[in-house]
């Protein structure tokens, strides 16, 4: 199945956000233990900004990452544009 | 409360349909050692913790562990959706196949449903942390297990990153136990 252009770099920016995003998860559990750590909590805030102007530009050009208040939408509602996550990169037709 | 991301925490693109496969990895989806029981016992058990850093732990942890539950969702979403009946019967996947066809539910590769009996909330930091410390090592372990089972990098490459994370929690479980010992001393409770 052929991706088209506009759809690859949809994707590209996904993984981007999703490679900071899992910088602040791992930080972010690291400094639950370690609160005084003055250098992780700078790298936390470091790719906490980045990830929030990545957000704002994936939902600026694709619609909400987020729902309930966390983001804005266009008419007509955006939020239940598909693909959903667990249909991302989805290949097979039904047997 | 919890807000809904619209994106997988590790992204899951398999190819190939292989009932075999989802009926191995689905005990991660609802089983004894799965990313649902792990979930549920860590929200659950936050409530009694007695220091702020045990609270955060378990509150991101068992979120975090969410965020696992939908990965391993969309891998055996994924690896029934495209099967047949026929490949199903062959991947003796039948008996799952006549009460749920291709959906996914959270239960074991043999079809016991999912139980809040697999987890426990003793109101005892130590005791829950300890239980914390040994779920992680199990889930880890089926991991492997599922890795050796699998022969599709697309299967392989989301067990990799979910075993990964494991160890991460194992390691901040282990640090939060210190932290509840030390301050149980502190307050001279036995
Ligand atoms: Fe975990």
């Amino acid at each position: 199945m052929n991706h088209t252009h506009a759809d690859n770099e949809r994707r590209e920016l996904l993984e981007q956000i999703r490679a900071i995003e899992f910088m602040t998860i791992d930080l972010n559990l690291y400094l639950n233990t370690h609160p005084n750590d003055r250098r992780a909590l700078n790298e936390y805030n470091y790719y906490t900004r980045q990830l929030q102007a990545l957000r704002k530009e994936y939902e600026m050009r694709y619609g909400p990452l987020t729902n309930f208040g966390y983001s804005l939408s266009q008419y007509p509602w955006a939020w239940i544009n598909e693909p959903w996550p667990w249909e991302e990169d989805h290949y097979m037709e039904g047997c | 409360m919890w807000v809904y991301e619209k994106k997988l925490q590790y992204p899951v693109r398999i190819k190939n349909p292989n009932p075999k496969m989802a009926k191995y990895i689905i005990t991660q989806y609802g089983g004894p050692d799965g990313e649902l029981a792990a979930s549920l016992r860590y929200l659950s058990q936050r409530y009694h913790m007695p220091i702020p850093e045990a609270k955060g732990v378990l509150n991101d942890i068992g979120t975090e562990e969410l965020a696992h539950f939908e990965i391993v969702g969309a891998m055996v979403y994924q690896l029934m959706k495209g099967a047949c009946p026929e490949e199903i019967k062959m991947a003796d996947m039948g008996t799952y196949y006549a009460d749920h066809d291709n959906a996914v539910y959270p239960s074991t590769g043999t079809g016991v449903p999912f139980t809040a009996a697999y987890i426990q909330s003793k109101g005892d930091p130590i005791a829950d942390l300890h239980e914390d410390l040994a779920a992680e090592q199990k889930a880890r372990a089926t991991y492997e297990n599922l890795i050796k089972l699998a022969d599709d990098p697309d299967v392989i490459d989301p067990l990799r990153f979910l075993r990964e994370r494991e160890i991460v929690h194992f390691q901040r479980f282990g640090e939060v136990l210190q932290k509840v010992r030390e301050y149980m001393e502190s307050k001279k409770y036995f």
